[in-house]
């Protein structure tokens, strides 16, 4: 019995150990390679640097093409951003009326901004390259179906653009002309007749949704919204890696700090809550790196503090502990006693800092959630590793006959 | 530890009660110090990265014309902070200023931060963050409720509305500038506050059944209180000390997040001990009271 747990005592450190050997240095076997925690973590642009715009766009809360006309929206801020190389670029809307564009890791950011509020230009190119007519020349359009099923845009011109595209498609019939928006082809229709009447559809679209979008596109020539910047954060590289630095060094601090803290009171059991703690923070970043959760700073903020909480679990059960073998109770009675009695109270504090974390989530913005999201999953994990790991590894701890109280610091 | 708390608890909640009113009265006349989240403006943050007088800034700025704040921050204080109000031409004038910025202190992009928020975003961020305090205040009350009575969720909710006017007091008297991390430090006080003043309801629950009417309510409170004081104390100390080390090393942002945190603890450690509790004797005697009378 004792040497058995003696053993798995010893084999539970022995892994603590590898782990966060293997966390903050990476390991090599031959052709495998596992990198270091650290850089496996995405970091957000608070940390890296880049450009957070939200946009509002104008339109009226009843209006119902509302949705459209913001997917349009974000369709030509991708399409501006891919000409301008930004690939990593994550457009998304928010509410109703708003488009949040994030740019991580860029160092022009003010630039960007300015590429994404250009007016867009809509240009028919004929086969030569020549300009036939451009969107000033786009008196209306309308998404709707041919023969029945077949998704296109009907389009009117104003009778100075009706004339260029009727010598057009008079001079290219069966060729192409080619629909571009901010220089990229969004549509490449050939030319199956003359048209006169500056009436004319375009074909090739998946179904009515992208050619509702298209019509939208056409009809502005550019936005399908009047947009506003209204919230722009340009976070330079620089300052972006300062404060990851500083927040991992309050981080290894706050850690430290109730490393001790937990030592000096608690003595034994507290050198037990101190290695649930390290294997609650290599859980922290394991979760972190393989469910791609972005790492912002005040996601930081939310580790550094659940680091704080993390032990409270701990506090309770010892308390409790002690309380117990003050009443002269066996160890392993005082033990099963103590987490029985505390689990009620810890579980119910958990609870509710998970309900506030769950509305923050809800509530909150870009930053907030990134914070909200930390916090929730320290809960989450803390509560496993301060009372299953702790309960587990001060069970063996007992099996090997360590009965002096004052190691219990009672 | 035999402390009588419940009979003297209404000098703690004058304690209590005096700072809640110098912050309100702060309010009124001075209005809190609200940052570009909620007031719209431009915050410009830049690492200058060597000794520097902000009265340089402050003349290039007067010499565009702009009016704004300057404050030297960050490690040696080679950092600096301009805030300036919303305008229309907002990044014009910005760009001009951050070109003689870059051209005075001889600097890159990288070491610009600048955040503009437009007037608009502030009312979002007011009703969602009164919206999201009550809900998280409603949520907590029907689980404490549910899971203990509704007397004790009640006076736990009191807690909770206390520690949170304490923040808001503390960060008019203290004048730190309130953005979004103040209402997500806000929330977190909420989730987290409830924590010890649960761990003392537990404790009472506990005595009620072993004691049952052979104490007084305010024995029972007050003899949980005394036996809970210990872990009270140091669940508490234990985040304290994480979030010192985020105010300490921090940067800018997130010391305007650990700041209020920091208030919040210690007003949350205060109203489970002081507050919450004894609160709780109150209500029950004086129900008791009403029903011996109606008896009669």
């Amino acid at each position: 019995m004792r040497k058995k747990s003696g053993l798995k005592l010893f084999l539970i450190i022995l892994c603590i150990a590898i782990a966060s050997y293997i966390a903050l240095n990476g390991l090599e076997i031959g052709i495998y390679r596992i990198v270091p925690l650290g850089e496996g973590v995405q970091q957000g642009l608070d940390l890296k640097g880049g450009l957070y715009v939200v946009y509002e766009a104008d339109i009226a809360p009843g209006d119902p093409d509302r949705d459209n006309k913001i997917e349009g929206a974000i369709r030509v801020m991708r399409n501006r951003l891919d000409r301008a190389n930004q690939h990593e670029a994550t457009i998304a809307p928010q509410g109703t009326n708003r488009i949040v564009v994030e740019i991580p890791g860029v160092s022009n950011p003010q630039e960007l901004a300015d590429i994404l509020m250009k007016p867009a230009v809509l240009e028919f190119i004929g086969p030569e390259g020549d300009v036939i007519i451009t969107g000033k020349d786009v008196k209306s359009a309308k998404p709707g179906y041919i023969t029945g099923q077949k998704p296109v845009v009907h389009f009117e011109l104003h009778p100075e653009g009706a004339k260029k595209f009727a010598e057009a498609t008079e001079k290219y019939l069966g060729k192409v002309i080619k629909i571009v928006l901010d220089g990229n082809p969004i549509s490449q229709p050939k030319v199956n007749e003359e048209i006169p009447n500056g009436q004319g559809v375009i074909e090739g679209m998946e179904n009515i949704e992208e050619a509702k979008t298209l019509a939208n596109l056409i009809e502005s020539g550019a936005l399908p919204v009047e947009l506003k910047q209204v919230e722009v954060r340009t976070i330079g590289a620089t300052l972006g890696a300062n404060a990851l630095e500083r927040g991992i060094l309050a981080g290894i601090v706050g850690l430290s700090l109730v490393f001790l803290f937990m030592l000096v009171y608690y003595r034994l059991p507290g050198l037990v809550a101190d290695l649930a703690l390290v294997v609650y923070a290599l859980l922290v970043m394991l979760i972190t790196v393989v469910a791609r959760i972005t790492i912002t700073l005040p996601g930081i903020a939310g580790i550094v503090l659940s680091i704080g909480m993390a032990v409270d679990a701990n506090v309770l059960i010892f308390e409790r502990m002690k309380e117990e073998l003050r009443a002269g109770k066996t160890m392993r009675a005082a033990l099963d006693a103590g987490f029985s009695k505390a689990f009620s109270a810890i579980l119910d504090s958990n609870v509710t800092t998970l309900i506030a974390g769950v509305v923050l989530l809800y509530f909150g913005t870009g930053p907030i959630q990134g914070f909200a999201k930390t916090l929730m999953l320290g809960v989450v994990v803390s509560l496993f590793t301060a009372v299953v790991f702790t309960k587990y590894v001060l069970r063996l701890i007992i099996d090997l006959n360590v009965q002096n109280k004052k190691l219990y610091g009672v | 530890m035999k402390i009588d708390f419940v009979s003297r608890y209404k000098i703690f909640v004058t304690i209590s009660l005096v700072i809640i009113l110098v912050g309100l009265a702060i309010t009124i006349f001075q209005g809190l110090n609200l940052g570009i989240d909620f007031k719209g403006g431009t915050v410009i943050y830049v690492n200058i990265g060597k000794p520097y007088s902000p009265d340089d800034i402050r003349s290039i700025l007067s010499s565009q014309g702009i009016q704004a704040t300057v404050v030297q921050v960050g490690e040696d204080k080679q950092d600096a902070l301009i805030r300036m109000r919303y305008m229309e031409n907002q990044s014009e004038i910005q760009k001009k200023l951050i070109e003689a910025l870059k051209e005075k202190y001889n600097l890159s992009d990288e070491r610009f931060s600048v955040d503009t928020v437009g007037p608009t975003i502030g009312r979002d961020l007011t009703r969602n963050a009164i919206l999201a305090t009550v809900i998280s205040w409603v949520f907590i009350l029907i689980y404490v409720a549910i899971r203990f009575e509704f007397r004790s969720g009640v006076a736990a909710i009191v807690a909770l509305v206390h520690d949170v006017l304490i923040m808001v007091a503390a960060a008019a008297i203290l004048r730190t500038q309130i953005n979004s991390p103040f209402v997500a430090a806000v929330l977190t006080i909420i989730g987290y506050s409830i924590n010890d003043t649960i761990v003392i309801f537990d404790r009472v629950r506990e005595n009620q059944k072993k004691y049952g009417r052979s104490l007084s309510w305010a024995e029972i409170v007050n003899k949980s209180i005394n036996e809970s004081m210990t872990r009270t104390i140091n669940t508490s100390l234990t985040t304290f000390l994480t979030v010192t080390a985020l105010y300490v090393f921090g940067v800018e942002s997130i010391k305007e997040f650990s700041l209020p945190i920091l208030v919040g603890i210690i007003s949350g450690t205060y109203s489970t001990i002081f507050i919450a509790g004894p609160l709780w004797v109150e209500w029950n005697e004086r129900s008791e009271r009403r029903r011996v009378a109606a008896a009669k």
